[in-house]
Formats: C-alpha cells, structure tokens, sequence
C-alpha cells in the first residue's frame, strides 16, 4: 500500500487511542478528587503533573484548577493532546484516506469528530464533563469495533492496529507511572484506605477494576502493577500491546514470527519478549518509576525506525528537480507528534 | 402540504405545467409531496441533510479558514426528465463529446479545422488554455477528454441551450450519486414507482473507460486517481470515487517519474502506475513542462506520457475546447468534423474580439451577462441587470483592455423546480450538469445529472460556491404515464 496511507492510518488510531486514553485520565481524576480527604491538599496540581504537560498549562492557564485542567484536557483546542486535539488529527489523518478505509470507519471518526467539536462550544462542558467524557469513550470502542468488523484484515489494518497498541502501551505506562508519583507523595498520616482509593482509581482508568478483581481479590500495589505491567491476558497491560503489536508488525513484513529482518522487528521483538520474561519483583526493584521511563524512551526508538522503515520517502528522484526553492515532496511525516513529553 | 399556494412565475417550471397541473412524470412525485405534512417532510430534509454531514460529503470553502468544511445544501424535491427528452439530450451531448475530441486531437496535429478557416486560427492559439507542450500527442483509442460535464440550462422557451462544456476536470458526480441515496431512503416507493433510471452504475463505467485508455502492451493496469490533497475544495469526491472504483488515491508526492516509468511510493517500495484520473489542473500536472512553480505536480511525467507509457485522464490541453470563445464555434466544430447539425444549441454568443460585436455588448451591458473565457465557479463574471453601475463600469473597461478574454450572452430566464424552504415551496432556478464518459468505442450519458439550484430568491447562480444547492435529477426509464396507487 501507499507509504503514505499507511503512515495516515497508523496516526489514525494512535490518536484516537490517546483521545481514548486521555478521557479516561480525566474522568478517573474527577472522580478520585471527589473522595480525598481534605488533609490530602489540593490534588489537581499533582493531575496536571501526571499527565507530563505541566509547563504548557502553565504558560496558558497559570494556575492547576480543576475547571482549568478540564478545559485543557477536553475541549481547548490550542492544547495538543486535548481530546478534542487528538479526533482532529484522527480525523484529518483518516479524511486524507479515505478510500484506503472503510466507509462505516470514516463515518465513525466523523461522528466523532462532530460530536467532540460541538462539545467544545458548549458551555456546561466543564461543569459535567462526565456524559462527555463518556461519549467519547464509547465513541472510541465503537470505532475500535468498527474498523475491526469492516476493514479486511490486511496491510492496512494492521499499521492501523500497531499505531493503537503502541500508543496505548505507552498511555498504560503513563497512567501507572503518574499514579505511582501519587502514591509515593501521600502524607505519612494518612493509612491504607487511602492506597486503596488511589490503587481502585488507577485500575478503573485503564478499565481494569473488575478484571482484576476477578484474578486477585484485594488491593495489592504490587498486584495491581504486576496486573497492568506484565499480565499476558489484560488488553490493556503493556506486555499484551506489545506482544499484539509485534504480531501485526510481522503481519506486515510477512517475516516469520521466530525471525526480524526488519529494524522495527528487532527492537519490537527484544521489547516485548523482555515483557515476557520479567517479574514484578525485578521490576519493583529496578524501581518502577525508572523502569516506565526506559519503556517509554524504547517505545519512542520502535515508532521512529518504523517511520524509517515504511513511511520514510524515497528523495532520489526529487533531486533531479532543476525548481529553485522547495521541493514538492513533504517534510517527514514524523512530525505528527510521536508522543507526549515525558516528566 | 398545500400545492395550490405554489407560485409558478413567468419561468418555465420543471414540475408544473402554466395552467398548475403536474408535467408528465412528474404526477407521482407531487401528489406525495400534497399528501405528506409539512412537518413530516422537514424531518426527511433535515434527515437527509444530517446524514450528508456524517458521512462527510462536503466541499471546501476558500477563501475562510483553511479546512472549512461544508456540506452541499440538498434538496428533498427532485427534478424529473421524462425519457423522450432525455433521449435527445443524451444524443446531442453525445454528438458534442466526439466532435469536439475529434477538434481537440485536430488542434494539436494538423490543424486542419484553422487551415480551412472554420475557426479562426488566432482565437484558438491565443487561448490560454492552449497547451503547445501537448503537439503531437497521441493519447490511447485517440481519447482526449474521457470525463466531460455539460452544463446546460432551459429558457422561457422551454429549449435546452449548452451553456458552457467542461473538459478538464469537472467536478460534482459524487453528488449525483449521494443525492440518489438520499432519495431511494426519503422516497422509496415513489422512486421505485416512478421508474428513475440508476445512476451507480457510473464508477463502474468511469472504471472501465479508465482501464480501456491503458497503455499498449498493459494486460491489467494499474489505475488511480490523483487528487491535489485534503486541501482541494472537491478532495471528498476524489476519495470517494477511487474507494467506489477500488483504486488508490494518491498525490503528487506520492507518485515518481524514474527509469521512464511513472510509480507510486508504497511500503514495498515502487509500483508502477499505469492510468491516472488526474483531479489537477492540466497546467500544475507537470512543472518541466507547464507551470513551473508548480507544486502539485509530477516533474518529467509528461515525458512518460508522450511515450504512452502511461494515461492521463482527461488528457493535457482540452481545456482548449472548453475556452468560452472557442465555444461560440462549436456548431460549426460538429458540422465540420460530424457532418451533422448540433441536437443542442448554443446560447446566442457576442464575441468581444469581433468590433461589431463589442460595440454591441458595451452598448448594452444592463442586458447581458459577460463572462471571461477561461474562468469557472461563477467566478469572472457580470450579470448585467443586477450589477451596479460601477460594476458595470469596470467590466466595460476590462473588456476594452483584453477584448479576446471576453463573451457576453442575453441573460436566461432560467427554469425552476420547486424547492423546499421551511414548510413551503417556492420556484427556484436550475441549471443541470450531466457526466459523459469517452472510451474510445462509444459515448456513455449518465442517465441523470446534477441539477444546482440558485437558493437565494430570483438568483440565476447555481454555483455551490455562491450559495447554490442541488437536488436529485430523476431520469424516467419510460414515459407511459405512472403507475397508480398510493406511495410516500
């Protein structure tokens, strides 16, 4: 397929996914806010901090109030990864493919898309932000669906899912990460109920409560990073994204599953299999903080040799060109951001 | 809703005879419309409306902020041809497709029509839209201009007139095509009652005219559609068609001209493109050849053209045929190369370049409508009875200073169709632009069209980027009156 409709369609779902992902923050967030005790302090600044923008909200808004970091979360348009940010770029990546798509997956992103820009002007959107945050969350799993059930299972589809799982491995390990801070910064007076509030909000963020429920019982800190690190079965757990993410990449090259020929294979393939092979021990030791870093730096390094890989043009035949200024060929698609800053 | 209140006008009217009754075919269709409440049939339009919002048919406007997105404003009540008219507007449109592909391949060969004098020479080269990079092409089957767009207009005298052909790259099928599948769902038992006649057979057809213009010694081409980007303000419709036919789209950037070849950049490297439905401009298609500062362009793809290593579709250059003053020749053009009458005619054309004549047009400017030659959209243009008197002024000085880029034409009473605003009808004019399609062995007429309605009140400009809409243009397959019985 086109190296640029592939590259549009791997953008496609890793901002819809962080458009996803960043509405589950923020309705998690709200909701924890609500059953902090007072002695906790104001725990929007430590919100603003987890989600690694800080200093952009501080140069637009000054001040981390909840109605602010709602505004600059969900609806501001002049924020780069708001939600609404991210469906337009879904969207604008998805519109310049369209024939490579299917019908019911334009239609879907459109609706979306119709639906986060009408929200933005509406004005009670801070206020209760939950209907919305909502939509959207099933606007994203409708679309997720949809692009499954309608698209064949080819080339196409699978740079599209390989876009979703990195960008939702990398989101897991941000919102893992952020909690983390959350946890080590509590005051010593404070006992465990509090662990428990802040462990229940991190495994509802990722849609993972019940489930973990159901294969642990109680609240455990290393359990719950043990659940959303390394479980094999959980979609949301960073070894699944990146073990589903290496098969669609071998999808692509047609390289058996045993073998990289491929620089994105090669670093892929070592990052998932150290996923395989490591305990939360080892990893708690390492210190988690640390260890979500360094994943996070290797999953930067797999996005970028896949764009040298796939979406990379070919110059040579543009220097013939004897036109004085530009030539026509478009700056490295890269530019689409690869991810947010890390904190 | 209440009929009665419609207010015919001194307009030829599309649905209603002078008298209020229903034209032939057209009697379904009204009654339903009489039948239905007001309130029922505004539902169906904003359904109708919404569902184009969501699928994302919509065009670009310049001229605001970049990427401003507009749906086509649609309306609910359809045109109707009946099928011995449509026979002979097909027939005529047919007529015009291949003389006038028999003067453009003339032009850039022999030029025998300009030796003969049946055209003035100096009009055709001085046109601007005269390409001397295309001398000597010869493009597959002798095809120039694969996909044309007549547009063509019903006076007072209830004539059809061609106002002008569109030969490059006209713009607007797709809406031909969503138009009818909002319609099957607003009306589905008057239509399938009706007997329209389909028009989703056209991807198919375009498909086919596309692989049958391939190269020579091409078994199974590669076809795509090139589309200048996102950006261009028909960019839904280039998708839209390349998904319908199953073809890639790409863009300028994505295609390479190497080892005489024209490829495509994939993710397997190059892969050699054999036909191309260009949506650029033939004047950006190639900036060694053309337009230098082109940046929508392939540089060197005209090369692999001349050696017919691959297709364009339309060819370069037949924008040479759609010049405004060429058109003033095209019955002679028919004549001469068909031996035929033209089935359509002209609108009566003053040619500002003849002394005479434009003594004439200055003389009666507040008549008239003067268009420039080479310009589209509605753009370019003065309609003499509702521009001001300095409007009139400054186009008077225009046409003094480059009498060759200017025509003028009496002003057209266009004909109407009733449209629907808020609960009540009201007559509107209509122009209509039907697709004809030239392989090579014969002529295809999409049995249909788009009609474009001038939506604000006494308006003659249809264009979308002027306020027009468009409605659903049903052509009946037979004209023995409709069936009766009940239907919505």
């Amino acid at each position: 397929m086109l190296s640029r409709a592939a590259d549009a369609l791997y953008w496609m779902c890793r901002y819809a996914e962080r458009a996803e992902n960043v509405s589950r923050f923020l309705d998690v967030s709200l909701q924890v806010t609500l059953d902090l005790p007072d002695s906790f302090g104001d725990p929007w600044a430590g919100v603003i901090a987890a989600t690694g923008e800080r200093d952009a909200f501080m140069a637009r808004y000054g001040k981390p109030t909840r109605d602010a970091i709602v505004r600059f979360l969900s609806v501001d348009t002049q924020s780069p990864n708001s939600i609404v940010s991210c469906i337009s770029r879904a969207r604008d990546n998805a519109r310049s493919i369209r024939e490579a798509i299917s019908s019911e997956t334009w239609e879907q992103i459109n609706k979306w898309y119709l639906l986060v820009r009408e929200a933005a002007v509406t004005s009670t959107i801070v206020e209760d932000p939950h209907d919305f945050l909502s939509a959207v969350k099933e606007a994203s799993h409708l679309f997720v669906g949809v692009t499954y059930l309608t698209m064949t299972h080819g080339e196409g589809w699978h740079f599209g899912r390989l876009g979703r799982l990195l960008e939702r491995a990398d989101q897991t390990s941000r919102i893992v990460d952020a909690k983390q801070a959350l946890l080590q910064a509590r005051p010593a007076s404070v006992g465990a109920s509090l662990d428990e509030i802040h462990l229940s909000s991190l495994l509802r963020s990722v849609s993972a409560f019940e489930m973990y429920r159901k294969r642990y019982g109680g609240f455990e800190h290393k359990h719950v990073i043990e659940f959303l690190v390394i479980d094999k079965l959980f979609p949301r757990s960073i070894r699944h994204c990146l073990s589903k993410a290496q098969r669609s990449l071998h999808a692509i090259t047609g390289t058996p599953w045993d073998e990289a020929t491929t620089p994105p294979e090669r670093l892929l393939g070592r990052l998932a299999a150290e996923y395989e092979f490591t305990s939360v021990d080892e990893i708690l030791e390492a210190g988690l903080h640390e260890h979500l870093d360094e994943l996070q730096l290797k999953l930067n390094a797999v996005g970028a040799s896949i764009f040298e890989t796939f979406f990379a043009r070919q110059q040579e035949s543009a220097a013939e060109l004897p036109l004085e200024p530009e030539a026509p060929v478009a700056p490295a698609a890269q530019t689409q951001s690869q991810s947010q800053s890390t904190n | 809703m209440e009929l009665s209140k419609y207010e015919i006008g001194a307009f030829f009217d599309e649905m209603f005879d002078s008298e209020g009754r229903p034209r032939p075919g057209c009697e379904l269709i009204a009654r339903t419309l009489s039948t239905l409440p007001e309130a029922d049939l505004l539902r169906r339009q904003r359904a109708a409306e919404r569902s184009l919002l969501h699928m994302g048919i919509t065009f670009n406007v310049y001229g605001h902020e970049q990427g401003t997105e507009k749906i086509l404003p649609f309306d609910l009540v359809p045109r109707v041809i009946p099928a011995k008219e449509w026979s002979r507007l097909s027939r005529g449109l047919a007529q015009r497709t291949r003389a006038l592909n028999l003067f453009i391949d003339d032009i850039y060969h022999a030029k025998r029509i300009l030796t003969d004098g049946v055209v003035p020479r100096d009009i055709v080269l001085s046109a601007t839209s005269y390409l001397p990079g295309c001398e000597g092409l010869d493009p597959p089957g002798g095809v120039w201009c694969h996909i044309n767009g007549t547009d063509l207009v019903r006076d007072s005298d209830s004539q059809y007139y061609v106002l002008e052909d569109n030969l490059r790259c006209p713009s607007g099928v797709s809406y031909v095509l969503h138009n009818r599948q909002q319609m099957k769902r607003t009306f589905p038992r008057v239509f399938e009652e009706s007997r329209v006649r389909p028009v989703d057979i056209y991807p198919s057809e375009l498909l086919r005219v596309l692989q049958n213009v391939r190269p020579r010694g091409v078994a199974t081409p590669q076809v795509v559609v090139l589309s200048p980007g996102p950006f261009n303000s028909a960019y839904s419709e280039h998708s839209f068609l390349s998904q319908q036919m199953g073809v890639e789209l790409v863009e300028p950037t994505d295609l390479v001209v190497q080892d005489g070849f024209v490829w495509m950049r994939t993710t397997r490297g190059l892969s050699r493109v054999d036909v191309i439905y260009r949506r650029v401009d033939d004047t950006f298609i190639d900036p060694l050849v053309f337009r230098r500062d082109s940046l929508l362009g392939v540089p060197g793809i005209m090369s692999v053209v001349r050696a017919g290593r691959v297709t364009l579709a339309n060819a370069p250059g037949t924008g040479v045929a759609d010049d405004k003053v060429v058109y003033a020749f095209v019955p002679q053009i028919i004549k001469y190369y068909l031996g035929e009458d033209a089935i359509l005619p002209n609108v009566p054309t003053y040619l500002c370049s003849d002394d005479k004549q434009r003594d004439h047009v200055l003389a009666n400017l507040p008549k008239l409508v003067v268009k420039a030659a080479n310009e589209s959209g509605g753009y370019g243009m003065l309609i003499g009875p509702s521009a001001s008197a300095a409007e009139r002024a400054s186009f008077a000085d225009r046409i003094r200073s480059n009498p060759r880029n200017y025509i003028a034409q009496p002003v057209l009473g266009l004909s109407r169709v009733p449209t629907l605003f808020g609960d009540v009808l009201e007559g509107r004019h209509v122009d209509l632009r039907p697709y004809i399609l030239h392989g090579g062995d014969d002529i295809f007429v999409v049995p249909g069209g788009l009609t474009r309605v001038a939506l604000k009140k006494g308006s003659l400009v249809v264009n979308s980027s002027q306020g027009g809409g468009s409605k659903d243009t049903w052509v009946l397959a037979d004209d023995a009156s409709s069936r009766n019985g009940a239907a919505c």
